[in-house]
């Protein structure tokens, strides 16, 4: 491997860390053992996979790639994104969009064209931006573009006019808090309170079956994966450099001649985008989008689960996506009531306890135990790899 | 306009003419004019808070003026730029605080620095080349640093930060530099050490040092610019200005 970060150009195979490698060989052996363990095991073997689990794992996957998408932001370049979830709702009503339509004259009213709740409110027409999400591929577009448009327009004002930390966190929890607002309203045309829910099936395959439920577990895999590579590929490159440059000081990097909002306007897109994929890839796995998914504190609990696993490592982020989630379903079911609470007391408890969260934690241990048992070689992480900033930082 | 002051504006790599900048009422910088020759090292002292920092702020597109001019190569109005875009213009600036990037390591630090394209494409992509290479070696021989090349900046002394940090200016490749207090913190043979490598740049670059340390400001043996109230109270050789009555009052009034 090569020494040191700055040497020249290197595949991105050597890119990632060990970490990462762990990551992507985990999610290959899920992708494929999950589904071999739903289809091919017979119910009474004990490494049969029941299809629920099969759901619930693929719905860990599609939170771990939101975390991702949120360490990217928060971990790299210091961009506290507490609207988050506003850009995986919006590419989970994209999906859900595309489902609706899917549905045709299968609803309970059995017109064609229209969703059953618009013929329940008597509209008598598709509204205008409901054309072309009968169309898969065009639905797909949709899923990135929109989410990256709308961070595209917030980012352009906001970084521009350098609206940073606190009050750029706060503005992000209006964005999210206004969309909230306009989805529960029936005249918007995306199913007030209720979302868009019944759907019956994906390209042809009825959601319902056990091999579809397979399909979609296989590519929130695929999705988390690639996603992964892709901000690999973000953070070890100069760009990722001069993230978290501008994470660490901004201003010492607008006078070396950086343009920093372009970077931020950059990267907040790419991260909205896989925000975005990763809520088309929940909707068909929960069976429903609503206005909830809008909800301020939703995205507040993104940035718990990049806390908690490990700000500015990626694989860290993706495992707190999923062990929240995993404490999130088990407490949740045990006492429902004390969830909140204990969601609030791990921010804390890690905040406090473990800043740098489970795997920035780790790593300084497997660092002080390497230096105290190696030769005291001082190459450390890899490709770039940078410790995340402590809380505040730059100028 | 006169002819002189014409004959400034074409000769000189920055113009600052009758500059204010005003805060709420207070102002820093009160009808600030001076100018800077090309390959010329100037040092500029002053009192606390006599508007040097702001100087340096006014210039480098950090504060807006409240008025005046401010002509770069006689052409540039730079009044109107941005920080990033006065920076590609070749104006380089140390802040008063070191300020480097702590978490890379100090070759990082110096190739994000190094001269060359800032977006967003270029640097996804960017590998570097041979004579980048060399170009950083060169820097981290002058700043000596070399054998500290892969450790986090963070875990540099004070002295070695500053030193970084005006490594990372020359890696910029800028016309005109501005330093401020480049040697505050550094033992007597770090100040010793900085004064010989600014007179090692000097010419190549033009150079505005801001510095307390009178010691140091004699050493580099330049033409001396006094502000005091946000305005240029004297401007000749060290000794000239050290005899200057209203210098005198200045410093010992205080
Ligand atoms: N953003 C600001 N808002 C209000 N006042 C300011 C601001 N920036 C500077 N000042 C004031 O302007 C004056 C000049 O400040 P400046 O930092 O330029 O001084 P200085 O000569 O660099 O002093 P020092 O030697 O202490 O660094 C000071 O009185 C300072 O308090
Ligand atoms: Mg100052």
């Amino acid at each position: 491997m090569a020494t040191g970060s700055s040497s020249g150009y290197t595949p991105l195979l050597l890119r990632i860390d060990a970490g990462g490698w762990v990551l992507l060989l985990v999610l290959i052996a899920a992708g494929i053992g999950v589904p071999y363990a739903n289809q091919m095991l017979p119910q009474e073997s004990p490494w049969h996979v029941p299809t629920w689990l099969v759901a619930l794992l693929g719905k860990y996957l599609c939170f771990a790639l939101l975390a991702l998408s949120v360490d990217l932001v928060w971990g790299f370049c210091g961009i506290l994104s507490l609207g988050h979830g506003a850009f995986f709702a919006l590419g989970g009503y994209a999906m859900g969009m595309h489902l609706m339509r899917q549905i045709g004259d299968r609803g309970v009213y059995g017109n064609p064209d229209l969703p059953d709740f618009m013929v329940f409110l008597n509209w008598d027409s598709l509204p205008w931006y409901w054309y072309g999400f009968d169309q898969f591929w065009f639905a797909m577009l949709m899923v990135m573009l929109v989410p990256g448009m709308l961070a595209f327009v917030f980012g352009w004002f906001a970084f521009r006019s350098r609206v940073t930390g606190v009050y750029l966190s706060i503005i992000t929890q209006a964005m999210t808090y206004a969309l909230l607002l306009a989805f529960f309203r029936n005249d918007m045309g995306f199913g007030g309170n209720n979302g868009l829910t019944d759907f019956k099936d994906i390209l042809g395959f009825s959601l319902q079956a056990d091999a579809t439920r397979c399909a979609l577990f296989a590519a929130s895999a695929v999705a988390l994966g690639v996603g992964y590579l892709l901000c690999r590929f973000i953070v070890t490159s100069k760009a990722g450099r001069v993230l978290v440059a501008v994470r660490d000081a901004e201003s010492r990097t607008r006078f070396l001649g950086y343009r920093v909002e372009h970077y931020k306007l950059f990267v907040f897109t790419v991260s909205a985008v896989l925000a975005g994929i990763a809520g088309a890839l929940y909707v068909p796995q929960v069976g429903i989008i609503n206005p909830g998914e809008f909800s301020p504190a939703n995205s507040i609990e993104i940035v718990v689960w990049v806390a908690v696993g490990g700000r500015g490592t990626l694989y860290g982020a993706a495992l707190g996506g999923v062990l929240v989630n995993y404490g999130k379903t088990y407490f949740t079911a045990a006492m429902p009531e004390l969830w909140l609470f204990l969601l609030g007391g791990l921010f804390i408890a890690v905040t406090l306890l473990l800043p740098r969260g489970i795997v920035g934690t780790l790593q300084l241990w497997g660092g002080v135990l390497r230096r105290r048992f190696s030769s005291g070689d001082r190459k450390r992480g890899s490709h770039g790899a940078v410790a995340p900033a402590p809380a505040g930082g730059g100028e | 306009m006169t002819t002189s002051t014409r004959d400034k504006l074409s000769t000189s790599i920055l113009y600052v003419n009758a500059v204010t900048v005003s805060f709420d009422g207070f102002k820093a910088l009160n009808d600030l004019s001076f100018t800077i020759d090309p390959g010329e090292m100037r040092a500029v002292i002053g009192p606390n808070g006599a508007g040097k920092t702001t100087m340096m702020d006014v210039v480098t597109g950090k504060t807006r003026p409240t008025s005046g001019d401010i002509l770069f190569n006689g052409r540039v109005d730079l009044t109107r730029l941005d920080e990033a875009s006065i920076a590609r213009l070749g104006i380089g600036r140390k802040f008063q605080r070191p300020t480097v990037f702590e978490n890379h390591t100090v070759l990082d630090n110096l190739e994000l620095a190094l001269a060359g394209s800032r977006t967003v494409k270029h640097s996804l992509f960017a590998r570097l080349s041979g004579e980048a290479r060399d170009r950083l070696d060169e820097l981290l021989t002058i700043i000596a640093l070399t054998d500290r090349r892969h450790q986090r900046a963070g875990a540099l002394s004070h002295g070695e930060k500053q030193w970084l940090e005006i490594g990372m200016l020359l890696a910029q490749d800028p016309d005109l530099l501005f330093l401020d207090e480049p040697a505050a913190g550094m033992t007597d043979a770090e100040t010793e050490q900085t004064a010989e490598l600014l007179k090692g740049i000097a010419g190549r670059h033009s150079i505005v040092v801001v510095e307390h340390d009178m010691a140091f400001v004699r050493s580099l043996g330049v033409r001396v610019t006094v502000l005091h109230e946000g305005a240029v109270l004297a401007e000749g050789s060290m000794d000239a200005v050290q005899q200057n009555p209203r210098v005198i009052d200045v410093y010992l009034g205080r």
